[in-house]
């Protein structure tokens, strides 16, 4: 097998895990932290798509549209929807789950009625780059090296700031935050909307890569899912891990076979390691990890 | 107290029905029903929504005109939400609860072949307007798109010579897919060229990295598309962002059926050569003057009707007006037998007549490149048969017949 094309699978490879990992990442957020399963993810990356697309469209730089209007945009949006329904809902999975669920169709309609059902979007931006005899999209480059600093960000945040202190005491023992004076409604609610925000950008950054419709959220919101649930409770080193994990079998997959079969085998060391290791990869690995 | 208040009731329900009885008198008789079956929302939206609106203005149109046999035509849609179980619960519906004279509808081909055994069963009219993989041999159902022997048959023998011989076929993954991709397969061969491989997608499928390096590996000269929907848009957007619009041209069975024209750049889009049996774009009389009216009735609100789809649904339902004018009347036996007469119509996509042998159509193909969000047609080729359905389906000898016939090509 020559070189070149050894190295075009592998930047495959990152750019699957790393594409899984940023259309995640915001679900990681708000399921580790708070607990609540937010069917309405895809529709929060979808908001993020045309929050960049249509503030790119009035004049707007479209890097400040992806990185700064559309998860500002969505983090806001989450803000009022936690308010409004998150907040009545805590500790009712099944309940919040239905609302977003319920959410997310609401949003579907909102933004076709609004928009329609058509946006015409930007194409990536950086053009293209030669790996050997393959050509590669630089986009995908950038997404990969957006999908590290993403990460590294969060983590930092929680790791480092009084801020990600108070965030992860609370989501340790949520009663004994509030004994030492910490309100964990207002963090649960900065949660809910940094989840969101993330979410928004991630929305953003595909936008330039997929077929931006009101949609659209679907064909990403299973797959985050299988990702969030098979990385576990610990939410950061989870989503890497499941993301690295589940992304290099789809993309291998896909290469060896057909699209169709890379999706099964994915889906079949989802279930698999769901079977072996049911609190997810960091119920028995990283455990002391964020 | 008591009487005051039933006289009251009674004065109020007369002038609620007032409007309704004086509709039905000033139009005469009783409506004649007509149901619409349409994804007005969910993933398939971009191709529903033209369609309803070609499908209203069609119906508005003959109602202006003072009906069908005398009667008003009464037009109802139904949305089964991208959702196959919900079109089979609408046809259903339609059958039994609206008795409707005819049923216009179905996208995907999995949601015609859902509901085509149940308006078979009810013995309900059914127009499918749609293009798509040909082959279906079924007398209650007549299908008013294109089918490959009319769209890639054309395709085919415009790209090879000008792009080579060796084809890469990226496909959706399900009927329309998989049988378009083996007449692409016939097509290709029949021009002395060969396919090197065909890629099946699922519709949900949004990641095209591994595809696109996989094809950039097989070295095709001509990549040909057979991909549907909102997800599989992404497809076009990556090939373009990895640097390949300029490597490898690209033809398609689908691009432009729904709002890709729209939603993607010009520079992803442009280039992209494609068959159909109508563009908008089509520079033609009766095409202008048909746009001229649907734009002044529908406003600022008219959607762009790129190819094929929306116009097929105009197209079918003033066949299956003019089969009723011809019947003098909505029975449904009366109604197939005029329309196997051979009925013609003449409208903005041109000539389209009905095939008695199949219950498809001879229409008029047109080959165009897309080009700044809309398509540039190229070329025209009139009266075009559907050899594909003729092959395999004579309902003149069997009219019994039920069945979707699939070409036979060793992969």
């Amino acid at each position: 097998m020559a070189l070149d094309i050894v190295f075009a699978v592998g930047f495959q490879v990152l750019s699957g895990v790393a594409t899984l990992l940023i259309t995640s990442l915001g679900l990681a957020i708000i399921f580790g932290m708070m607990r609540v399963i937010n069917l309405a993810h895809g529709e929060f990356l979808m908001l993020g798509a045309y929050a960049a697309i249509l503030s790119a469209r009035a004049g707007l730089n479209i890097w400040i549209a992806m990185l700064v209007v559309a998860p500002l945009a969505v983090g806001g949006i989450g803000l009022i929807i936690e308010r409004l329904i998150i907040r009545q809902l805590y500790g009712r999975m099944v309940d919040t789950m239905l609302a977003t669920w319920g959410l997310s169709l609401a949003l579907i309609g909102a933004v076709t009625m609004i928009f329609g059902n058509t946006v015409a979007g930007f194409s990536a931006p950086l053009g293209s780059f030669a790996i050997g005899s393959f050509t590669a999209s630089a986009y995908a480059l950038f997404l990969i090296v957006a999908a590290v600093i993403l990460l590294g960000g969060v983590w930092a945040i929680l790791r480092f700031t009084p801020a990600g202190l108070i965030a992860r005491g609370t989501m340790q023992n949520a009663e004994m935050a509030s004994a030492l004076g910490v309100s964990p409604d207002r963090v649960y609610a900065v949660t809910f909307a940094a989840g969101s925000a993330v979410s928004g950008l991630a929305g953003a950054l595909i936008a330039p890569f997929s077929g931006v419709v009101p949609t659209m959220g679907a064909a990403f919101i299973a797959k985050s899912f299988i990702t969030v649930i098979t990385g576990g409770a610990a939410m950061l080193a989870g989503t890497f891990s499941a993301s690295g994990l589940l992304g290099t079998v789809a993309t291998l997959g896909t290469f060896a076979t057909t699209p169709v079969f890379g999706e099964v085998m994915m889906l079949a060391v989802a279930i698999v390691l769901l079977r072996l290791l049911p609190q997810g990869i960091t119920g028995r690995f990283f455990r002391r990890a964020l | 107290m008591k009487i005051k208040r039933r006289a009251a009731l009674k004065g109020l329900m007369a002038g609620m029905a007032a409007p309704l009885v004086l509709r039905h008198a000033a139009l005469g008789a009783d409506p004649i029903t007509v149901v619409g079956i349409h994804d007005a929302s969910g993933g398939l939206d971009i191709y529903g929504k033209p369609m309803i609106a070609c499908l209203d203005f069609a119906v508005d149109e003959a109602n202006a005109a003072g009906g069908l046999l005398g009667r008003p035509i009464q037009l109802i849609n139904y949305d089964p939400q991208s959702n196959i179980q919900l079109y089979t619960q609408f046809a259903t519906q339609a059958a039994t609860k609206d008795h409707a004279a005819v049923v216009h509808g179905g996208i995907t081909s999995a949601s015609r072949e859902a509901i085509r055994p149940i308006l078979d069963r009810y013995r309900t009219l059914y127009f499918y307007n749609t293009q798509y993989e040909g082959g279906v041999c079924d007398r209650n159902t007549f299908c008013t798109g294109s089918t490959p022997a009319q769209n890639v048959q054309k395709l085919m023998p415009y790209i090879m010579p000008k792009w080579g011989k060796k084809v890469y076929i990226v496909a959706a993954d399900y009927n329309y897919g998989q049988i378009t991709s083996k007449w692409i397969t016939k097509y290709a061969r029949d021009g002395g060229g060969s396919v090197l491989a065909v890629d099946f997608f699922p519709l949900d499928v949004t990641d095209f990295g591994p595809a696109i390096q996989k094809i950039q590996q097989a070295k095709p000269d001509i990549v040909i598309s057979a991909l549907v929907g909102g997800a599989h848009v992404s497809f076009y957007r990556q090939w373009a962002a990895a640097g390949m619009k300029s490597r490898i041209p690209m033809a398609s069975t689908t691009f432009g059926g729904g709002n890709e024209t729209l939603i993607l750049s010009p520079e992803e889009a442009n280039g992209i050569v494609c068959a159909y049996s109508y563009f908008q774009e089509i520079d033609t009389p009766a095409n202008h003057a048909f746009l001229e009216k649907f734009h002044a009735k529908m406003g600022p609100n008219a959607p762009y009707l790129g190819a094929e789809l929306a116009m097929r649904t105009y197209v079918g339902f003033n066949l299956w007006a003019e089969g009723v004018r011809k019947a003098g009347s909505i029975d449904r036996m009366k109604v197939i037998e005029a329309l196997e007469t051979g009925i013609v119509n003449h409208g903005p996509a041109g000539t389209t007549s009905i095939d008695p042998k199949t219950n498809h159509v001879t229409l008029d193909v047109y080959l165009a490149e897309a080009q700044n969000r809309g398509f540039k047609v190229l070329q025209s080729f009139p009266d075009q048969p559907p050899l594909d359905t003729q092959m395999v389906c004579d309902l003149q000898k069997h009219p019994n017949e039920n069945k979707q016939y699939v070409v036979d090509v060793k992969m």
